[in-house]
Protein backbone atom coordinates (compact mmCIF):
# COMPACT_ATOMS: atom_id res chain seq x y z
CA UNK A 1 0.00 0.00 0.00
CA UNK A 2 2.76 2.46 0.71
CA UNK A 3 4.47 1.54 -2.61
CA UNK A 4 0.96 2.58 -4.05
CA UNK A 5 1.01 6.12 -2.47
CA UNK A 6 4.14 6.66 -3.46
CA UNK A 7 3.66 6.44 -7.21
CA UNK A 8 0.19 7.72 -7.13
CA UNK A 9 1.57 10.86 -5.42
CA UNK A 10 4.05 10.98 -8.65
CA UNK A 11 1.61 10.47 -10.74
CA UNK A 12 -0.93 13.26 -9.54
CA UNK A 13 2.20 15.45 -9.50
CA UNK A 14 3.65 14.95 -12.83
CA UNK A 15 0.03 15.44 -13.90
CA UNK A 16 0.73 19.31 -12.70
CA UNK A 17 4.00 19.92 -13.86
CA UNK A 18 2.67 18.40 -17.30
CA UNK A 19 -0.47 20.88 -17.68
CA UNK A 20 2.00 23.61 -16.30
CA UNK A 21 4.77 23.52 -18.58
CA UNK A 22 2.90 22.61 -21.57
CA UNK A 23 0.34 25.18 -21.31
CA UNK A 24 3.33 27.76 -21.72
CA UNK A 25 3.66 26.46 -25.53
CA UNK A 26 2.16 28.43 -28.28
CA UNK A 27 -0.18 26.97 -30.76
CA UNK A 28 2.45 27.44 -33.91
CA UNK A 29 4.35 24.75 -32.31
CA UNK A 30 1.60 22.44 -31.28
CA UNK A 31 2.48 19.78 -34.23
CA UNK A 32 5.76 19.14 -32.67
CA UNK A 33 5.44 19.12 -29.50
CA UNK A 34 2.26 16.43 -30.24
CA UNK A 35 4.82 14.45 -31.90
CA UNK A 36 7.29 14.87 -29.13
CA UNK A 37 5.16 14.21 -26.53
CA UNK A 38 4.24 11.18 -28.69
CA UNK A 39 7.99 9.92 -29.03
CA UNK A 40 8.06 10.18 -25.00
CA UNK A 41 4.67 8.00 -24.65
CA UNK A 42 7.05 5.38 -26.00
CA UNK A 43 8.88 5.06 -22.70
CA UNK A 44 6.82 1.87 -22.07
CA UNK A 45 9.77 0.51 -24.14
CA UNK A 46 11.55 -0.11 -20.60
CA UNK A 47 8.81 -2.31 -19.71
CA UNK A 48 9.22 -3.92 -22.94
CA UNK A 49 13.17 -4.46 -22.78
CA UNK A 50 12.68 -5.93 -19.12
CA UNK A 51 9.95 -8.53 -19.88
CA UNK A 52 11.87 -9.29 -23.49
CA UNK A 53 14.94 -10.10 -21.80
CA UNK A 54 13.13 -12.29 -19.26
CA UNK A 55 12.60 -15.05 -21.74
CA UNK A 56 10.13 -17.14 -19.73
CA UNK A 57 7.77 -18.50 -22.05
CA UNK A 58 7.15 -18.14 -25.93
CA UNK A 59 4.47 -16.23 -25.50
CA UNK A 60 5.95 -13.72 -23.57
CA UNK A 61 8.29 -13.69 -25.66
CA UNK A 62 6.17 -12.89 -28.59
CA UNK A 63 4.93 -10.32 -26.99
CA UNK A 64 7.44 -8.44 -25.68
CA UNK A 65 8.96 -8.70 -28.96
CA UNK A 66 6.19 -7.10 -30.51
CA UNK A 67 5.79 -4.39 -27.58
CA UNK A 68 9.86 -3.62 -28.35
CA UNK A 69 9.39 -3.11 -32.14
CA UNK A 70 6.19 -1.01 -31.65
CA UNK A 71 7.90 1.12 -28.68
CA UNK A 72 10.83 1.41 -30.47
CA UNK A 73 9.70 2.59 -33.60
CA UNK A 74 7.86 5.35 -31.65
CA UNK A 75 10.09 6.06 -30.00
CA UNK A 76 12.83 6.83 -33.08
CA UNK A 77 10.29 7.71 -35.44
CA UNK A 78 8.47 10.54 -32.70
CA UNK A 79 11.51 11.67 -32.07
CA UNK A 80 12.80 12.32 -35.59
CA UNK A 81 9.97 13.32 -37.25
CA UNK A 82 9.93 15.99 -34.70
CA UNK A 83 13.45 17.08 -35.48
CA UNK A 84 12.53 16.81 -39.07
CA UNK A 85 9.37 19.57 -38.25
CA UNK A 86 11.45 21.61 -36.27
CA UNK A 87 14.63 22.28 -38.72
CA UNK A 88 12.07 23.88 -41.14
CA UNK A 89 11.11 26.73 -38.48
CA UNK A 90 13.06 29.44 -39.31
CA UNK A 91 13.02 33.11 -38.70
CA UNK A 92 13.40 36.38 -41.34
CA UNK A 93 17.19 36.44 -40.91
CA UNK A 94 17.33 32.38 -42.08
CA UNK A 95 20.38 31.65 -44.26
CA UNK B 1 23.90 -2.79 -12.20
CA UNK B 2 23.18 -1.49 -8.70
CA UNK B 3 18.87 -0.71 -8.43
CA UNK B 4 19.64 2.53 -6.98
CA UNK B 5 21.73 3.67 -9.66
CA UNK B 6 19.50 2.66 -12.26
CA UNK B 7 16.54 4.61 -10.42
CA UNK B 8 18.83 7.87 -10.19
CA UNK B 9 19.46 7.58 -14.02
CA UNK B 10 15.78 7.19 -14.49
CA UNK B 11 14.94 10.32 -12.55
CA UNK B 12 17.40 12.27 -14.62
CA UNK B 13 15.66 10.76 -17.95
CA UNK B 14 12.42 12.17 -16.68
CA UNK B 15 14.42 15.60 -15.43
CA UNK B 16 15.20 15.84 -19.27
CA UNK B 17 11.92 14.97 -20.62
CA UNK B 18 10.46 18.30 -18.58
CA UNK B 19 13.64 20.21 -19.18
CA UNK B 20 13.05 19.36 -23.51
CA UNK B 21 9.06 20.45 -22.86
CA UNK B 22 9.95 23.83 -21.02
CA UNK B 23 12.86 24.13 -24.38
CA UNK B 24 9.83 23.95 -26.62
CA UNK B 25 7.78 26.75 -25.62
CA UNK B 26 9.87 28.86 -28.10
CA UNK B 27 10.63 27.92 -32.00
CA UNK B 28 14.38 29.33 -31.55
CA UNK B 29 15.06 26.56 -28.47
CA UNK B 30 12.63 23.93 -29.47
CA UNK B 31 15.27 21.99 -31.29
CA UNK B 32 17.36 21.65 -28.57
CA UNK B 33 14.32 20.29 -26.40
CA UNK B 34 13.61 17.76 -28.52
CA UNK B 35 16.82 16.79 -28.52
CA UNK B 36 16.70 16.82 -24.77
CA UNK B 37 13.89 14.67 -24.64
CA UNK B 38 15.58 12.27 -27.28
CA UNK B 39 18.93 12.10 -25.10
CA UNK B 40 16.31 11.32 -21.72
CA UNK B 41 15.14 8.34 -23.95
CA UNK B 42 18.31 6.82 -24.80
CA UNK B 43 19.45 6.71 -21.14
CA UNK B 44 16.78 5.34 -20.18
CA UNK B 45 16.90 2.85 -23.17
CA UNK B 46 20.68 2.23 -21.79
CA UNK B 47 20.38 1.88 -17.93
CA UNK B 48 17.43 -0.65 -18.67
CA UNK B 49 19.75 -2.42 -20.71
CA UNK B 50 21.95 -2.78 -17.54
CA UNK B 51 19.54 -4.14 -15.51
CA UNK B 52 20.40 -7.78 -14.07
CA UNK B 53 16.71 -9.09 -14.38
CA UNK B 54 17.48 -9.44 -18.38
CA UNK B 55 18.86 -13.01 -19.18
CA UNK B 56 19.15 -12.63 -22.72
CA UNK B 57 19.97 -9.89 -25.32
CA UNK B 58 18.76 -11.34 -28.50
CA UNK B 59 15.53 -10.62 -28.83
CA UNK B 60 15.91 -7.36 -27.27
CA UNK B 61 18.11 -6.38 -30.06
CA UNK B 62 15.72 -8.00 -32.67
CA UNK B 63 13.01 -5.41 -31.24
CA UNK B 64 14.76 -2.43 -31.03
CA UNK B 65 16.72 -3.09 -34.63
CA UNK B 66 13.26 -3.34 -36.48
CA UNK B 67 11.87 -0.83 -34.47
CA UNK B 68 14.15 1.27 -35.15
CA UNK B 69 14.16 0.65 -38.93
CA UNK B 70 10.66 1.19 -39.54
CA UNK B 71 10.67 4.51 -37.04
CA UNK B 72 13.52 5.35 -39.61
CA UNK B 73 11.54 4.69 -42.37
CA UNK B 74 8.24 6.60 -41.22
CA UNK B 75 9.79 9.38 -39.97
CA UNK B 76 11.84 10.21 -43.34
CA UNK B 77 9.60 9.31 -46.14
CA UNK B 78 6.16 10.66 -44.99
CA UNK B 79 6.06 14.29 -46.47
CA UNK B 80 4.26 17.24 -44.22
CA UNK B 81 0.93 17.16 -45.72
CA UNK B 82 0.29 13.79 -44.19
CA UNK B 83 1.41 14.68 -40.31
CA UNK B 84 -1.56 14.03 -38.65
CA UNK B 85 -1.76 10.60 -39.94
CA UNK B 86 1.92 9.83 -38.90
CA UNK B 87 1.28 11.37 -35.49
CA UNK B 88 -2.05 9.51 -35.03
CA UNK B 89 -0.21 5.69 -36.28
CA UNK B 90 2.57 6.35 -33.95
CA UNK B 91 0.39 6.94 -30.92
CA UNK B 92 -1.03 3.96 -31.70
CA UNK B 93 2.10 2.03 -31.53
CA UNK B 94 2.58 3.48 -28.10
CA UNK B 95 -0.70 2.28 -26.79
CA UNK B 96 -0.52 -0.99 -28.10
CA UNK B 97 2.91 -1.46 -26.48
CA UNK B 98 1.89 -1.04 -23.17
CA UNK B 99 -1.02 -3.03 -23.48
CA UNK B 100 1.06 -5.83 -24.60
CA UNK B 101 3.77 -5.23 -22.32
CA UNK B 102 1.14 -5.66 -19.53
CA UNK B 103 -0.28 -9.11 -20.68
CA UNK B 104 3.45 -10.49 -21.07
CA UNK B 105 4.00 -9.16 -17.22
CA UNK B 106 0.66 -10.49 -16.30
CA UNK B 107 1.74 -13.85 -17.86
CA UNK B 108 5.14 -14.20 -16.02
CA UNK B 109 3.73 -13.34 -12.76
CA UNK B 110 0.84 -15.76 -13.04
CA UNK B 111 3.69 -18.81 -14.13
CA UNK B 112 6.14 -17.70 -11.54
CA UNK B 113 3.44 -17.90 -9.00
CA UNK B 114 4.13 -14.71 -7.66
CA UNK B 115 1.18 -12.91 -5.26
CA UNK B 116 -0.57 -9.81 -6.98
CA UNK B 117 -1.25 -6.60 -5.50
CA UNK B 118 -4.42 -4.60 -5.97
CA UNK B 119 -2.83 -2.18 -7.52
CA UNK B 120 -0.99 -4.38 -9.89
CA UNK B 121 -4.32 -6.20 -11.02
CA UNK B 122 -6.18 -2.69 -11.57
CA UNK B 123 -3.63 -1.35 -13.57
CA UNK B 124 -3.02 -4.07 -15.96
CA UNK B 125 -7.13 -3.84 -16.64
CA UNK B 126 -6.76 -0.02 -17.11
CA UNK B 127 -3.22 -0.41 -19.04
CA UNK B 128 -4.92 -3.27 -21.45
CA UNK B 129 -7.62 -1.07 -21.97
CA UNK B 130 -6.38 2.61 -22.76
CA UNK B 131 -3.47 0.88 -24.66
CA UNK B 132 -6.15 -1.22 -26.93
CA UNK B 133 -8.21 1.92 -27.53
CA UNK B 134 -5.78 3.92 -28.57
CA UNK B 135 -4.34 1.63 -31.02
CA UNK B 136 -7.66 1.05 -32.92
CA UNK B 137 -8.96 4.48 -32.38
CA UNK B 138 -5.72 5.95 -33.66
CA UNK B 139 -5.98 3.43 -36.55
CA UNK B 140 -9.05 4.28 -37.64
CA UNK B 141 -8.65 7.86 -37.38
CA UNK B 142 -5.37 7.39 -39.46
CA UNK B 143 -7.53 5.39 -41.65
CA UNK B 144 -10.12 8.47 -42.41
CA UNK B 145 -7.26 11.08 -42.50
CA UNK B 146 -5.41 8.62 -45.44
CA UNK B 147 -8.79 8.14 -46.94
CA UNK B 148 -8.56 3.88 -46.33
CA UNK B 149 -12.34 4.90 -44.69
CA UNK B 150 -15.33 7.02 -45.54
CA UNK B 151 -13.81 10.37 -44.14
CA UNK B 152 -17.55 11.65 -43.37
CA UNK B 153 -19.50 10.40 -39.80
CA UNK B 154 -20.26 6.75 -40.37
CA UNK B 155 -23.62 7.05 -38.43
CA UNK B 156 -25.73 3.73 -37.80
CA UNK B 157 -29.01 2.97 -36.01
CA UNK B 158 -28.92 2.57 -32.35
CA UNK B 159 -25.06 3.86 -32.67
CA UNK B 160 -25.15 5.34 -29.12
CA UNK B 161 -26.64 2.76 -27.47
CA UNK B 162 -24.17 0.26 -28.92
CA UNK B 163 -21.14 2.21 -27.82
CA UNK B 164 -22.51 2.42 -24.14
CA UNK B 165 -22.85 -0.88 -24.18
CA UNK B 166 -19.61 -2.12 -25.49
CA UNK B 167 -17.89 0.48 -23.17
CA UNK B 168 -20.11 -1.55 -19.91
CA UNK B 169 -18.80 -4.83 -21.58
CA UNK B 170 -15.04 -3.39 -21.26
CA UNK B 171 -15.43 -2.02 -17.88
CA UNK B 172 -17.15 -5.65 -16.78
CA UNK B 173 -13.95 -7.00 -18.41
CA UNK B 174 -11.61 -4.79 -16.89
CA UNK B 175 -13.09 -5.29 -13.34
CA UNK B 176 -13.11 -9.54 -13.35
CA UNK B 177 -9.47 -9.10 -15.14
CA UNK B 178 -8.85 -7.18 -11.39
CA UNK B 179 -10.63 -9.94 -9.62
CA UNK B 180 -9.69 -12.97 -10.92
CA UNK B 181 -5.86 -11.83 -12.93
CA UNK B 182 -5.65 -16.09 -13.19
CA UNK B 183 -8.10 -16.29 -15.69
CA UNK B 184 -5.73 -15.26 -18.40
CA UNK B 185 -9.25 -15.39 -20.80
CA UNK B 186 -10.32 -12.18 -19.48
CA UNK B 187 -7.23 -10.42 -20.26
CA UNK B 188 -7.56 -11.50 -24.45
CA UNK B 189 -11.29 -10.68 -23.84
CA UNK B 190 -10.96 -7.63 -22.77
CA UNK B 191 -7.92 -6.39 -25.84
CA UNK B 192 -10.73 -7.41 -28.32
CA UNK B 193 -13.73 -5.58 -26.76
CA UNK B 194 -11.70 -2.73 -25.94
CA UNK B 195 -10.39 -2.33 -29.70
CA UNK B 196 -14.25 -2.96 -30.80
CA UNK B 197 -14.31 0.25 -28.34
CA UNK B 198 -12.06 1.92 -30.10
CA UNK B 199 -13.41 1.45 -33.89
CA UNK B 200 -16.63 2.16 -32.43
CA UNK B 201 -15.71 5.38 -31.14
CA UNK B 202 -14.03 6.98 -33.74
CA UNK B 203 -15.84 5.95 -36.77
CA UNK B 204 -18.72 8.05 -36.29
CA UNK B 205 -16.64 11.37 -36.05
CA UNK B 206 -16.07 13.35 -39.09
CA UNK B 207 -12.60 13.93 -40.96
CA UNK B 208 -12.31 17.79 -39.56
CA UNK B 209 -13.20 16.53 -35.92
CA UNK B 210 -9.94 14.35 -36.78
CA UNK B 211 -7.64 16.77 -34.78
CA UNK B 212 -9.68 16.38 -31.65
CA UNK B 213 -9.30 12.75 -31.50
CA UNK B 214 -6.07 12.58 -32.43
CA UNK B 215 -4.83 15.05 -29.33
CA UNK B 216 -7.54 12.76 -27.30
CA UNK B 217 -5.39 10.10 -28.27
CA UNK B 218 -1.76 11.23 -27.75
CA UNK B 219 -3.63 11.73 -23.92
CA UNK B 220 -4.32 7.94 -23.98
CA UNK B 221 -1.10 6.85 -25.33
CA UNK B 222 0.45 8.86 -22.46
CA UNK B 223 -2.05 7.71 -19.84
CA UNK B 224 -1.31 3.75 -21.05
CA UNK B 225 2.15 3.88 -20.68
CA UNK B 226 1.47 5.70 -16.65
CA UNK B 227 -0.87 2.79 -16.38
CA UNK B 228 2.27 0.36 -17.63
CA UNK B 229 3.84 2.04 -14.79
CA UNK B 230 1.62 0.81 -12.15
CA UNK B 231 1.91 -2.48 -13.04
CA UNK B 232 5.73 -2.19 -13.03
CA UNK B 233 6.21 0.21 -9.80
CA UNK B 234 7.96 2.17 -12.47
CA UNK B 235 8.57 5.64 -11.70
CA UNK B 236 10.20 6.79 -15.10
CA UNK B 237 6.82 5.22 -16.96
CA UNK B 238 4.38 7.32 -14.44
CA UNK B 239 6.31 10.04 -14.84
CA UNK B 240 6.74 10.66 -18.81
CA UNK B 241 3.33 8.58 -19.20
CA UNK B 242 1.94 11.31 -17.17
CA UNK B 243 3.73 14.37 -18.74
CA UNK B 244 2.43 13.02 -22.11
CA UNK B 245 -1.17 12.39 -20.79
CA UNK B 246 -1.51 16.30 -19.25
CA UNK B 247 -0.33 17.38 -22.82
CA UNK B 248 -2.73 15.57 -24.70
CA UNK B 249 -5.39 16.87 -22.11
CA UNK B 250 -4.34 20.28 -22.80
CA UNK B 251 -4.45 19.98 -26.32
CA UNK B 252 -7.97 18.33 -26.59
CA UNK B 253 -8.93 21.52 -24.08
CA UNK B 254 -7.32 24.08 -27.18
CA UNK B 255 -9.20 22.28 -29.87
CA UNK B 256 -12.75 21.88 -28.55
CA UNK B 257 -12.63 25.87 -27.21
CA UNK B 258 -11.68 27.06 -30.70
CA UNK B 259 -14.43 25.48 -31.92
CA UNK B 260 -17.25 26.28 -29.37
CA UNK B 261 -18.00 22.66 -28.63
CA UNK B 262 -17.65 20.15 -25.77
CA UNK B 263 -15.79 16.94 -25.76
CA UNK B 264 -18.91 15.57 -25.27
CA UNK B 265 -20.31 16.65 -28.70
CA UNK B 266 -17.21 15.81 -30.84
CA UNK B 267 -17.22 12.65 -29.17
CA UNK B 268 -20.66 11.10 -29.54
CA UNK B 269 -20.18 11.88 -32.85
CA UNK B 270 -22.37 12.85 -36.12
CA UNK B 271 -21.08 16.48 -36.87
CA UNK B 272 -20.53 17.18 -40.51
CA UNK B 273 -23.32 14.57 -41.21
CA UNK B 274 -24.62 15.59 -45.18
CA UNK B 275 -27.35 17.52 -44.68
CA UNK B 276 -28.05 19.47 -47.80
CA UNK B 277 -29.57 22.92 -47.28
CA UNK B 278 -30.20 23.92 -50.57
CA UNK B 279 -32.73 26.35 -49.56
CA UNK B 280 -31.03 28.13 -47.11
CA UNK B 281 -27.73 28.32 -49.44
CA UNK B 282 -30.25 29.53 -52.57
CA UNK B 283 -31.80 32.33 -50.39
CA UNK B 284 -28.14 33.63 -49.04
CA UNK B 285 -26.27 33.44 -52.53
CA UNK B 286 -28.84 34.26 -54.55
CA UNK B 287 -27.59 36.37 -57.58
CA UNK B 288 -24.87 38.57 -54.76
CA UNK B 289 -22.09 36.19 -55.00
CA UNK B 290 -19.51 37.98 -57.47
CA UNK B 291 -17.07 35.34 -59.26
CA UNK B 292 -13.49 36.95 -60.11
CA UNK B 293 -11.04 35.77 -62.33
CA UNK B 294 -6.72 35.46 -61.93
CA UNK B 295 -5.90 38.87 -63.54
CA UNK B 296 -8.76 41.07 -61.43
CA UNK B 297 -7.06 39.77 -58.20
CA UNK B 298 -3.68 40.40 -59.60
CA UNK B 299 -4.73 43.83 -59.96
CA UNK B 300 -6.44 44.38 -56.55
CA UNK B 301 -2.92 42.63 -55.31
CA UNK B 302 -0.82 45.33 -57.14
CA UNK B 303 -2.71 48.45 -55.44
CA UNK B 304 -2.39 46.73 -51.93
CA UNK B 305 -0.18 47.68 -49.75
CA UNK B 306 -1.15 44.95 -46.59
CA UNK B 307 -2.03 41.01 -47.52
CA UNK B 308 -3.40 38.73 -45.16
CA UNK B 309 -3.50 35.11 -46.49
CA UNK B 310 -5.97 32.66 -44.85
CA UNK B 311 -4.99 29.10 -45.19
CA UNK B 312 -7.47 26.19 -44.32
CA UNK B 313 -7.18 22.16 -44.90
CA UNK B 314 -7.81 22.74 -48.49
CA UNK B 315 -4.18 24.13 -48.81
CA UNK B 316 -2.96 21.13 -47.77
CA UNK B 317 -5.66 19.11 -49.58
CA UNK B 318 -4.12 21.04 -53.09
CA UNK B 319 -0.95 20.73 -51.99
CA UNK B 320 -0.66 24.37 -52.32
CA UNK B 321 1.54 25.37 -50.00
CA UNK B 322 4.61 26.05 -52.62
CA UNK B 323 2.58 27.88 -54.71
CA UNK B 324 1.26 29.94 -51.42
CA UNK B 325 5.40 30.51 -50.88
CA UNK B 326 5.99 31.89 -54.46
CA UNK B 327 3.15 34.53 -53.99
CA UNK B 328 4.45 35.68 -50.77
CA UNK B 329 8.04 36.19 -52.12
CA UNK B 330 6.76 37.92 -54.77
CA UNK B 331 4.18 40.18 -52.91
CA UNK B 332 7.01 40.98 -50.28
CA UNK B 333 9.32 42.13 -53.22
CA UNK B 334 7.37 44.70 -54.00
CA UNK B 335 7.12 45.46 -50.36
CA UNK B 336 3.58 44.52 -50.03
CA UNK B 337 3.56 43.94 -46.55
CA UNK B 338 2.20 39.98 -45.89
CA UNK B 339 0.72 37.65 -43.11
CA UNK B 340 -0.96 34.45 -42.56
CA UNK B 341 -3.95 34.12 -40.27
CA UNK B 342 -4.00 30.91 -38.37
CA UNK B 343 -7.19 29.28 -36.90
CA UNK B 344 -6.58 26.96 -34.23
CA UNK B 345 -8.33 24.05 -36.00
CA UNK B 346 -7.63 24.73 -39.42
CA UNK B 347 -5.98 21.33 -40.82
CA UNK B 348 -6.37 18.12 -39.34
CA UNK B 349 -4.61 18.47 -36.55
CA UNK B 350 -2.78 21.14 -33.61
CA UNK B 351 -0.14 23.48 -35.33
CA UNK B 352 -0.92 21.75 -39.01
CA UNK B 353 -0.76 25.09 -41.09
CA UNK B 354 2.14 26.49 -39.20
CA UNK B 355 4.46 23.11 -40.33
CA UNK B 356 3.03 23.19 -44.09
CA UNK B 357 4.36 27.05 -44.01
CA UNK B 358 7.65 26.14 -42.34
CA UNK B 359 8.29 23.67 -44.72
CA UNK B 360 8.21 25.91 -47.43
CA UNK B 361 10.30 28.78 -45.17
CA UNK B 362 7.52 31.37 -44.43
CA UNK B 363 8.94 33.02 -41.65
CA UNK B 364 7.40 32.00 -38.37
CA UNK B 365 6.62 35.47 -37.45
CA UNK B 366 4.19 35.94 -40.37
CA UNK B 367 1.81 33.47 -38.72
CA UNK B 368 -0.39 35.23 -36.66
CA UNK B 369 -2.98 33.88 -34.39
CA UNK B 370 -6.70 34.11 -34.18
CA UNK B 371 -6.33 37.14 -31.05
CA UNK B 372 -3.53 38.60 -32.84
CA UNK B 373 -4.64 39.55 -36.67
CA UNK B 374 -8.08 39.81 -36.02
CA UNK B 375 -7.63 43.52 -34.72
CA UNK B 376 -6.02 44.34 -37.24
CA UNK B 377 -8.27 42.97 -40.58
CA UNK B 378 -9.89 46.67 -40.84
CA UNK B 379 -6.53 47.91 -42.11
CA UNK B 380 -5.58 44.96 -44.66
CA UNK B 381 -6.54 45.69 -48.20
CA UNK B 382 -7.07 41.84 -49.63
CA UNK B 383 -7.59 39.23 -47.60
CA UNK B 384 -7.34 35.76 -49.41
CA UNK B 385 -9.12 32.66 -48.38
CA UNK B 386 -7.02 29.22 -49.32
CA UNK B 387 -9.01 26.31 -48.90
CA UNK B 388 -10.64 27.08 -45.72
CA UNK B 389 -14.11 27.93 -45.25
CA UNK B 390 -16.16 27.21 -41.29
CA UNK B 391 -13.59 29.01 -40.24
CA UNK B 392 -14.15 32.50 -41.64
CA UNK B 393 -18.03 31.70 -41.59
CA UNK B 394 -19.54 34.91 -40.05
CA UNK B 395 -22.99 33.18 -39.16
CA UNK B 396 -20.64 31.88 -36.25
CA UNK B 397 -21.30 35.23 -34.97
CA UNK B 398 -24.59 36.31 -35.83
CA UNK B 399 -26.67 32.91 -35.89
CA UNK B 400 -27.15 31.48 -32.22
CA UNK B 401 -28.93 28.09 -33.65
CA UNK B 402 -26.12 27.08 -36.19
CA UNK B 403 -23.70 24.64 -35.62
CA UNK B 404 -20.92 26.69 -35.63
CA UNK B 405 -22.40 29.51 -33.51
CA UNK B 406 -19.81 30.67 -30.85
CA UNK B 407 -16.97 29.49 -32.55
CA UNK B 408 -13.93 32.28 -32.69
CA UNK B 409 -13.81 33.16 -36.32
CA UNK B 410 -10.70 34.89 -38.46
CA UNK B 411 -12.85 38.21 -39.37
CA UNK B 412 -11.62 38.37 -42.48
CA UNK B 413 -14.75 39.87 -44.02
CA UNK B 414 -13.50 43.11 -42.53
CA UNK B 415 -10.86 43.73 -44.65
CA UNK B 416 -11.39 46.18 -47.60
CA UNK B 417 -11.27 43.00 -49.95
CA UNK B 418 -11.50 39.14 -49.61
CA UNK B 419 -10.80 36.69 -52.19
CA UNK B 420 -12.02 33.13 -51.70
CA UNK B 421 -10.41 30.75 -53.72
CA UNK B 422 -12.24 27.67 -53.77
CA UNK B 423 -13.60 25.07 -56.42
CA UNK B 424 -17.68 25.46 -55.93
CA UNK B 425 -19.84 27.64 -53.55
CA UNK B 426 -20.32 24.13 -51.39
CA UNK B 427 -20.61 23.74 -48.06
CA UNK B 428 -17.88 23.48 -45.22
CA UNK B 429 -17.07 20.78 -43.10
CA UNK B 430 -19.72 21.95 -40.45
CA UNK B 431 -22.48 21.85 -43.67
CA UNK B 432 -23.67 25.07 -43.55
CA UNK B 433 -23.57 27.57 -46.23
CA UNK B 434 -21.29 31.02 -45.57
CA UNK B 435 -22.65 34.50 -46.37
CA UNK B 436 -19.45 35.83 -46.53
CA UNK B 437 -19.19 34.27 -50.03
CA UNK B 438 -22.18 36.64 -51.04
CA UNK B 439 -20.75 39.72 -48.99
CA UNK B 440 -20.31 43.08 -51.03
CA UNK B 441 -16.68 43.22 -50.26
CA UNK B 442 -16.26 39.46 -51.34
CA UNK B 443 -14.99 38.07 -54.32
CA UNK B 444 -14.98 34.54 -55.29
CA UNK B 445 -11.92 32.80 -57.44
CA UNK B 446 -13.63 29.25 -58.06
CA UNK B 447 -10.67 27.02 -59.27
CA UNK B 448 -8.10 24.66 -57.73
CA UNK B 449 -6.04 26.36 -54.78
CA UNK B 450 -2.78 25.59 -56.32
CA UNK B 451 -3.86 26.61 -60.03
CA UNK B 452 -5.41 29.53 -59.17
CA UNK B 453 -2.55 31.04 -56.78
CA UNK B 454 -0.29 30.12 -59.52
CA UNK B 455 -2.21 32.23 -62.12
CA UNK B 456 -2.66 35.28 -60.33
CA UNK B 457 1.19 35.08 -59.39
CA UNK B 458 1.83 34.85 -63.31
CA UNK B 459 -0.85 38.11 -64.03
CA UNK B 460 0.95 40.06 -61.10
CA UNK B 461 3.94 39.60 -62.80
CA UNK B 462 2.40 40.48 -66.54
CA UNK B 463 1.41 43.83 -64.45
CA UNK B 464 4.59 44.42 -63.53
CA UNK B 465 6.66 43.73 -66.47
Amino acid sequence: MDVFIGLLTVFVLAMFVGFEVITKIPPILHTPLMSGSNAISGITIIGAILSAGTKLTMLTTVLSLLAVMLAMANVVGGFLITHRMLRMFRTKGRA
Amino acid sequence: MNPAVIQLAYLFSCVLFIAGFMQLSRPKTAKRGNLLGASGMLLAIVVTLLDKQIVSFEIIFVGLLVGTALGIFMALTTPMTAMPQMVGLLNGFGGAASALVTGAVLIEMLSLGNPLTLQFRIATAASSLIGTLTLFGSLVAAGKLQGFIEERPIRYKGEQGIKLLVLFVCLFLGSMLTARPDTLWTYWALLGVSALLGVLLTAPIGGADMPVVICLMNSYSGLAGAATGFVLSNTALIIAGSLVGASGIILTQIMCKAMNRSLANVLLGGFGELKEDTSLAGTIYAGRVKSADPEEVAMLLEAASRVVLVPGYGLAVAQAQYAVRDLYNYLTSLGIEVDFAIHPVAGRMPGHMSVLLAEVDIPYEKLKEIGEINPEFEQVDVAIVVGANDVVNPLANTDPNSPIAGMPILEVYKAKTVVVIKRSLSPGFAGVPNPLFAYDNTLMLFADAKQALQAVLASLKELKA
